[in-house]
């Protein structure tokens, strides 16, 4: 009895230390066998429905009078019929300010005005997105994406994150940019920095997150040290944390480089980074100018998007949920658009009070 | 029968505590008379002491206080002296060597680095003032110096990360910080930034060495236990003068897997196995980034590698790059 009762403790004592989760998982394999590509997730999270809201109403006719026809200063979704336009605006409300409503942008005496800057911000999250519909197909394919797949019915996305302000000098107070468990480094030790080192910059230089050598022995085409492999190692663990993946996901762990043994989820992975980069460089942080200073970071840069903004620990936002296919305005051109407001003061007579 | 079966000694002895031989001359003198822990002798001898510092023990404790405080003072001072989060923290917090941007030279300011070599300076100090003392004190007692050399064993595979390998690639950013989990993060990164570490065959090595000094280590600690009731603990007598114990012990391996080591040359197999850890570790990674960039390409080269079947997954770079 004494050593069933003994055995029993050692048991659950080693049950407690290994921190087990009892759930029942669902594992899937996505490699070749033996490799250890297995996906492992727990049922419930698997199974877990995301909230996909319905339409407003059932999607108008996309012939009849144009908006731009109809509204004025419709910059982006002019060439859209005005029925689509308005049902577009329900939706956006819907998604992105539920409580506030259409009055979180617009002024209620002159919807046309941009008097407001959450309407210039919006403005450039439609071009955003068309630009995301439209010419990263190789990363959203046709499931596309709403303001709703950031959004979620937030003003502002729950995961955005600002350029790292600079350490202090001396040591008082100095993480050296890493050691301190943030989400931005998956609350690793690793640098906190990465997604400013691989999520910003010019979008039209490309930048791999590349570090090993495509030789065998040393030379002076690779001179990766081992701290700038943390950073790509941190910004792994960020796409990693933010899709619910491990590693395996995409790589076969036997060469993270090859990419004759990786996963096609790679390639996708690679155009999104790339994607992020665009959205980040030219949506996101010409807004500077716009965004009042409670809307920015520690260093008055934009609050930007990374791969935690859409998918938000799915490996596809809402469980791969086609919402996008119901806003034709959301496919269209992406249209070049001014920044700068319109001048407020100038609302046009007549101008229907939408 | 139960007896036998103890997870702890279940004898002290009690008496004037053992001094030990007289020291050679020139010697300085022990420390304490000696005395006795009941809890110490549980798990192991219960007499505590006369100990032996000598002027090497001094300065290699003097040392080694130094190195731990560089380290945790830097780590407080990283929480801005909050020794709230110092605790919370802990397993984050890391004193970091030098940037890339200072190569190799030993003087660069304190708070880029400058701290991490001294600490390490003062670390190695430490380490190396302990070893002389292992091989001095070894010598004093008429002993072999195994302890030493198994010792600079571990020690040449310390050095090589925090010395000879940043020296050889000409920039202290190699070495590792000092941090829990600073330290796992520099030891995934290599392995990513060197094409798969267990591609080197060194690593491999080092890693059947490891693993079979725990397997030597279960095996022997098994079979003495085993027989301890015959006496089999009293191993140098057993080898000696072949009592049952040794006997039986040879007799189990004999009939399991046909072959037995000795009372003696078992200690020979858990020594070299365990010195082989840390040495062809020490190789391994002193071969990386210097000699070896990519380990997974070595190991294809030399046909060690398994090749999977292409996933036809072409790298974007190569193709139409961009959108």
């Amino acid at each position: 009895m004494k050593r069933i009762a003994s055995l029993a403790l050692a048991a659950v004592v080693t049950m407690a230390l290994g921190a087990c989760q009892l759930s029942p998982k669902t594992a899937t394999q996505n490699g070749f066998r033996g490799t250890g590509m297995d996906h492992v997730t727990l049922t419930k999270v698997a199974m877990a429905k995301d909230e996909v809201p319905a339409p407003p109403y059932d999607p108008p006719a996309t012939d009849g009078q144009r908006a731009k026809e109809v509204y004025q200063n419709v910059q982006v979704l002019g060439d859209e019929s005005a029925d689509q336009f308005n049902y577009t605006m329900a939706a956006i409300t819907q998604w992105v300010a539920p409580q506030q409503g259409c009055n979180y942008c617009h002024n209620p005496e002159n919807m046309a005005s941009d008097e407001l800057y959450t309407k210039v911000v919006a403005r450039r999250m439609l071009q955003m997105t068309r630009n995301i519909n439209h010419n990263w197909k190789q990363h959203v394919a046709a499931t596309g994406v709403t303001c709703w797949t950031c959004h979620r019915g937030n003003p502002v996305p729950a995961n955005y994150w600002t350029m790292p302000t600079e350490g202090p000098k001396g040591i008082i107070g100095n993480r050296h940019g890493q050691n301190n468990p943030v989400p931005e480094s998956a609350f690793s030790s690793l640098p906190n920095a990465s997604l400013a080192v691989y999520f910003t910059g010019d979008p039209k230089v490309d930048q791999n997150i590349r570090v090993q050598s495509t030789g065998l022995h040393p030379s002076a085409a690779n001179k990766t040290s081992i701290m700038a492999t943390e950073d790509s190692y941190a910004v792994m663990m960020h796409a990693s944390q933010s899709l619910g993946v491990n590693c395996t996901f995409c790589h076969n762990t036997q060469s993270f480089q090859n990419w004759d043994i990786s996963t096609p989820q790679r390639a996708k992975a690679w155009y999104g980074i790339r994607m992020v980069r665009q959205t980040n460089g030219e949506y996101m942080t010409p807004l500077a100018s716009v965004f009042p200073a409670n809307r920015k970071g520690a260093l008055g840069d934009t609050f930007k998007v990374s791969c935690a903004t859409c998918h938000q620990g799915k490996n596809k936002p809402m469980g791969g949920a086609q919402m996008a296919k119901d806003y034709h305005a959301l496919w269209g051109e992406p249209s070049p658009a001014s920044l700068t407001p319109a001048p407020a003061a100038a609302p046009a007579v007549g101008a229907p009070a939408r | 029968m139960a007896t036998y079966q103890n997870i702890f000694t279940q004898v002290q002895l009690r008496g004037e505590p053992e001094a030990g031989i007289a020291l050679p001359p020139g010697s300085e003198p022990r420390i304490g008379k000696g005395t006795f822990n009941h809890w110490m002798g549980i798990i192991g001898h219960a007499q505590i002491g006369p100990v032996y510092l000598g002027w090497t023990g001094v300065f290699s404790l003097i040392l080694g206080f130094f190195a731990i405080e560089i380290i945790g003072l830097n780590m407080l001072a990283s929480v801005n002296w909050d020794p709230i989060q110092f605790v919370r923290m802990l397993p984050w917090l890391s004193l970091e060597p030098p940037g890339p941007e200072y190569g190799f030279t030993p003087f660069v300011p304190l708070a880029k680095g400058g701290w991490w070599i001294l600490a390490g300076a003062c670390l190695t100090s430490s380490i190396l003032l302990w070893w002389v003392r292992t091989y001095s004190r070894a010598r004093a007692l008429g002993m072999g110096t195994h302890v030493a050399w198994a010792f600079l064993s571990a020690i040449w595979l310390y050095l090589v990360l925090g010395f000879i390998r940043p020296l050889l690639m000409g920039s202290w950013s190699e070495a590792v910080p000092f941090g829990i989990f600073p330290h796992l993060d520099w030891t995934a990164a290599f392995s990513i930034r060197y094409g798969n570490l267990f591609y080197n065959p060194f690593h491999c090595f080092s890693i059947a060495f490891l693993y079979g000094s725990t397997l030597l280590f279960a095996m022997h600690g098994a079979t003495i236990l085993a027989v301890g009731r015959y006496g089999g603990e009293r191993e140098i007598e057993q080898i000696t003068d072949r009592g049952t114990a040794s006997e039986r012990a040879a007799l189990f391996w004999r009939w399991t897997m046909g072959f037995n080591a000795t009372m003696e040359s078992i200690h020979r197999w858990a020594w070299w196995f365990a010195v082989l850890t840390t040495l062809t570790g020490g190789i391994g990674i002193l071969l990386t980034g210097t000699v070896v960039d990519n380990w997974y390409l070595w190991a294809q080269q030399h046909g060690y590698a398994p090749s999977y079947p292409s996933t036809g997954v072409m790298d974007p770079a190569l193709g139409s790059a961009g959108q």
